[in-house]
């Protein structure tokens, strides 16, 4: 940070950034359905993600009904079971995170942290999202045709996902695959704005290197969707060939239903490549932006600098680099070649480095800061909680000797629901806590937000902290009953009617949390354009909630980084991006020159 | 400070939790205790890691919480800090690594004096193949599989013709051997999971899998599919007994080779007309069955089910269960029979006709025809079974029959015993029929399917005619 002088000239490098055209519409349904406006954009794709992870939320709900009280509910039986755990997967991981996360937060906040008036392409801004929303309801589509929707499991693995006999192979995995194409092309849409937009659109003064981690994490994770979903769309359009027109790319030599099929040459291993060559990045394409975000929550509510931003940026980047080498460590009992596990295994556990690093600047953020024990700052440091615990136990999934008994055991699901699930809903929840007040220009209630997390926080512990020691003990995952099998003991359905009830604690709790939102938008307390006293320049705009341009009749010009939080001297304990050195105020009264530089 | 306590109570009851839950691996029983030490090795470190990390978050949470005149430090960043914080970690994953990597080594590294073991996957069974005296499995592919051939074998290798094929889910291994399991699929794909071995894999249609251990403990252990493979994939189980080398040997020896299978005389029907007038006195003369003694239609029944429960009965694997009374009455009968006797009436009933029963039960239909979308998965959307899945006719069958037998599978009366490996799997199945109301309704629905099949066979006929 040597260089920082307080050189306005230096730091706001007079480079015009273009002014653009926006279309104004007068109309309603030119403001708030056909909107271009990346704010509006934002809302209608956390609304409709929220809609569907309702739904998705119910789905699990039905799991753990089963799992917790087997065949209580008549309702459930073997082939709706897993048509259940199907659809709470795919829905969790795609539509809900990759959409809330990248379409909700990413149209939101990038151009209001860069600086600019809206994403690069408007137009095709909104096609994404009405694209989107045609493959929410396609997928949903599934849910009422004939047989059913898929029970494959989430992963689709064939030859089983396009065998006879699996439910919903009659129509329900064909709308499924459908939408998942529909889905990426959407995305795709979304996605090149988001990167264009932070590449080009960035106001004066904001170099790379003074974004915002929270851009930084979306940026890089749209920059890896772009390249990792091809492979889902191909290995998804393969699959239906095979399904419809008898092509047998991932389909061998095989019977169906105790007869000998047509197939022939085809590679099941060929899909599973493909699909995580998709499904590792797509684990860090939630998690980056999560990342990001939480970089921000933790640096304005700690009232502190986020330590080691450099670093935090380069981790960013070789995560999302290295994330696209280790995606066969799903696959170490897969029947690929052995010989495979030492080179992914070691490709995994390097990972583990820089996301280590980011643990220890998040907690060294908090050191010596001025903490702030608000909603948003109680969720973060849940997701610091939930992480640290979720990272630690995929070191043993990822050194593939301790994975063999492990894989396909309910440690995976604790794993991947601690650290996949829970951890970036958390850094959800904090952000929605966070920039609500900026989308309504009203604070949500701190007495519900405070409920609604204790309740999320140590509920979903009790739910899946101890789901890893019965996987130790080998309780396989996917089972829609566990009989009498001799290993499991018979604690385990104590504990699984134990879990089943501390879960549909939590879900209520979101319906507290959804309450919240609604009575706040009319009855929050009025949050003012600053409540959180960031530094950030969304929080700096004329208008709260911002109108479309965002900025009013100029552009704001960027002069120092985002984290100038307790700066020495300095009369505030922020700074916010778009104040010049000269106007910065001193307690002792001087003024910039060289000072709180460090 | 809420926080700071939530996190230690969090952090001190997750180690608790570690030490003293009642869950842990199961007691090993191969040679694979490096695996356990490297899972063992990862709690240590990585608990220590969550230690460190949470009791210093909650330090940090307790000594800096927010006062108006304080200000936070301005520390953008530390290198000597960092470098050394990359430095320690990067060591402490290699530590974990390592060893990990090492145990790795020896996975893939199968032993050259491991005998060989197939393990054949289907939806939702297991069956095994040894190589015979050859020591070399003969070639086998899944379109060579149809009923007389389950395997696959091409009947043209020679080493095919003495490999000792397992059709039962019962598996023998010898204790201290090494073992390489050689793991095939016919159609989807499966696991082959045996808990207290640690070692598992995927098998996978189109290719062979392999992994290896040798079995330290006897005892019988279960093993149960890992991969998701369809609705009964819960059900999906095996028995591996780990024996001393002459038990081994002496089962072996007892197992059917490919060539004996293949010449074995073919079942003859007339003989079986013949052999089954003892069974007319109970079952009937066109074994259509008679409630009044509770002897169930035999009629339709296919041949691999027939002999199968003829063979449980015999040797007591069913009809022992102090509440099967009426299967108790049978095991006498079976007994009586040798071999080809039965091979011969089970040819014989196949052909008997199936005619429409007399519905005793009164049954939402509706409300079964739900119900029986799991029972098709095997026994087929028409109720007429399907051989492959092990599955037996239950369109035309006594629907007082079917109800009992389902009560017997679902409490346990029937299908339990260690050697009845596909009513072991029934069981599991009939936990779905919640109360007697559901045995009623799915029995009603299986007696409209009678009703169409036996239209079906008029149909048939005729046309022969």
């Amino acid at each position: 940070m040597a260089e920082r002088e307080y050189d306005a000239s230096s730091h706001a490098p007079p480079a015009e950034v273009g002014e653009m055209e926006l279309v104004h519409p007068r109309t309603f349904i030119g403001k708030y359905i056909w909107s271009q406006d990346a704010k509006v954009i934002a809302i209608q794709y956390g609304l409709t993600a929220t809609a569907i992870g309702l739904v998705a939320l119910v789905l699990s709900i039905l799991i753990r009904l089963q799992l917790g009280f087997p065949n209580s509910v008549s309702l459930i039986d073997p082939a709706s079971y897993l048509q259940h755990v199907t659809m709470h997967g795919m829905i969790m991981v795609v539509y809900l995170l990759t959409a809330i996360l990248l379409g909700g937060f990413g149209n939101y906040l990038i151009p209001l942290m860069c600086g600019a008036r809206d994403m690069a392409f408007p137009y095709l801004n909104m096609l994404s999202f009405w694209t989107y929303l045609l493959s929410v309801l396609i997928l949903v589509a599934g849910f009422f045709v004939p047989g059913g929707s898929s029970g494959a499991g989430w992963t689709l693995y064939p030859p089983q996902s396009i065998s006879p006999g699996t439910p919903g192979v009659d129509g329900g995995i064909v709308l499924m695959l459908v939408s998942l194409a529909v889905f990426i092309i959407g995305f795709t849409m979304g996605g090149l704005n988001y990167v264009v937009t932070v590449l080009q659109a960035r106001t004066r003064g904001m170099t790379l290197m003074r974004l915002p981690l929270t851009v930084w994490g979306i940026f890089m994770a749209t920059v890896m969707a772009l390249l990792a979903f091809p492979a889902l769309l191909v290995a998804a359009l393969m699959l239906l060939m095979d399904l419809l027109l008898g092509t047998s790319f991932f389909m061998p030599e095989m019977l169906a239903m105790g007869e000998i099929t047509e197939r022939e040459g085809g590679s099941p291993l060929l899909f599973q490549h493909l699909f995580w060559f998709f499904g590792h990045p797509e684990v860090y394409i939630v998690a980056l932006p999560a990342f990001g975000i939480v970089s921000d929550l933790l640096a304005v509510h700690a009232r502190k600098n986020i330590f080691g931003y450099r670093m935090m940026v380069w981790a960013l980047i070789i995560i999302g680099v290295l994330s696209f080498v280790v995606w066969a460590h799903h696959m170490f009992v897969s029947g690929m070649n052995p010989y495979f596990g030492f080179l992914f295994a070691t490709t995994t556990l390097i990972i583990a480095v820089p996301t280590a690093i980011k643990v220890y600047n998040w907690v060294l953020t908090l050191w010596r800061g001025n903490i702030r024990f608000t909603v948003p700052m109680l969720f973060a440091i849940g997701f610091l909680f939930t992480f640290v615990n979720g990272g630690l136990s995929g070191l043993f999934l990822g050194n593939v000797t301790a994975d063999v008994p492990l894989s396909d055991t309910y440690f995976v699901v604790g794993h991947f629901h601690m650290v996949m699930a829970v951890a970036p809903i958390m850094v959800i929840f904090g952000a929605i806590y966070h920039w609500y007040p900026k989308m309504t220009g009203r604070m949500l209630n701190d007495t519900l937000g405070k409920i609604h997390f204790w309740v999320t926080f140590l509920g979903t512990y009790l739910i899946y902290y101890p789901m890893h020691f019965i996987g130790l003990e080998g309780v396989p995952r996917r089972y829609y009953a566990y009989g009498e099998t001799t290993f499991i003991s018979d604690s385990v359905q104590t504990l699984n009617a134990g879990i089943t009830i501390a879960a549909i604690i939590v879900a209520a709790t979101q319906l507290l949390f959804l309450f919240n939102l609604a009575w706040s938008y009319f009855r929050g307390r009025e949050s003012g354009p600053n409540p959180w006293q960031a530094t950030t320049l969304e929080w700096q705009t004329p208008h709260t909630p911002p109108r479309h341009g965002n900025f009013g009749d100029a552009l704001p010009v960027v002069y120092r980084w985002p984290y100038d939080y307790g700066v020495p001297g300095a009369k505030d304990d922020f700074i916010p991006q778009n104040v010049p050195p000269e106007a910065v105020e001193y307690l002792d009264g001087a003024h910039a020159t060289g000072k709180g530089a460090t | 400070m809420a926080m700071a306590v939530a996190l230690i109570v969090l952090a001190v009851g997750s180690v608790l939790f570690f030490l003293f839950s009642p869950w842990h691996l199961t007691p090993l029983a191969s040679n694979w205790e490096a695996i356990d030490r490297t899972i063992s090795i990862s709690f240590w470190v990585t608990g220590l890691v969550f230690l460190a990390v949470t009791l210093f978050m909650a330090l940090a949470l307790v000594r800096f919480g927010y006062q108006k005149q304080r200000r936070s430090r301005y520390e953008p960043e530390n290198k000597p800090l960092e470098a050394w914080l990359t430095g320690l970690t990067t060591l402490g994953i290699a530590a974990l690594l390592a060893p990990g990597l090492f145990v790795w080594g020896s996975f893939v590294s199968v032993p050259e004096d491991a005998h060989e073991v197939e393990v054949v996957a289907q939806q939702w069974h297991w069956g095994f193949r040894f190589p015979g005296e050859d020591g070399t499995l003969g070639a086998a592919r899944s379109s060579l599989i149809d009923a007389g051939n389950p395997f696959g074998i091409d009947p043209d290798d020679p080493h095919g013709q003495d490999d000792v094929l397992v059709e039962n889910p019962r598996l023998l291994l010898p204790v201290d051997r090494p073992v390489k399991l050689i793991l095939r699929s016919k159609d989807v794909i499966h696991n082959f999971k045996v808990a207290p071995f640690r070692a598992k894999m995927d098998v996978v249609p189109g290719q062979t899998s392999y992994f290896w251990l040798t079995p330290t403990q006897t005892g019988e252990f279960e093993a149960v599919c890992a991969e998701l493979c369809g609705i009964a994939h819960f059900a999906m189980r095996a028995k591996v007994a780990v024996v001393e080398q002459p038990s081994f040997d002496a089962w072996l020896a007892e197992q059917p080779t490919y060539a004996e299978l293949e010449s074995l005389e073919p079942a003859d029907p007339d003989a079986g007309a013949e052999r089954f007038s003892a069974c007319v006195a109970c079952h009937g003369p066109q074994g259509e069955g008679q409630q009044a003694i509770n002897a169930p239609r035999l009629a339709g029944l296919d041949r691999d089910y027939f002999t199968r429960q003829l063979h449980l009965f015999q040797s007591g694997a069913r009809g022992t269960h102090e509440a099967d009374r009426f299967g108790q009455q049978m095991r006498p009968f079976a007994t009586s029979l040798s071999d080809q006797a039965i091979r011969d009436i089970a040819a014989y009933v196949e052909t008997l006709p199936v005619t429409p029963t007399r519905d005793t039960i009164i049954g939402d239909a509706e409300r079964g025809a739900r119900l029986y979308r799991t029972c098709a998965s095997c026994h087929g959307a028409q109720g007429a079974g399907m051989a492959a899945f092990k599955a037996p006719r239950l369109a035309g069958m006594n629907d007082w029959y079917l109800v009992r037998q389902l009560r017997h599978f679902r409490d346990g009366i029937r299908g339990r015993h260690p050697q009845d490996g596909y009513g072991n799997q029934m069981v599991d199945m009939a936990q779905i029929l919640i109360d007697d109301r559901a045995l009623a309704d799915v029995t009603a629905y299986i007696g409209t399917l009678a009703q169409q099949t036996a239209a079906s066979n008029v149909d048939a006929t005729r046309t022969e005619e």
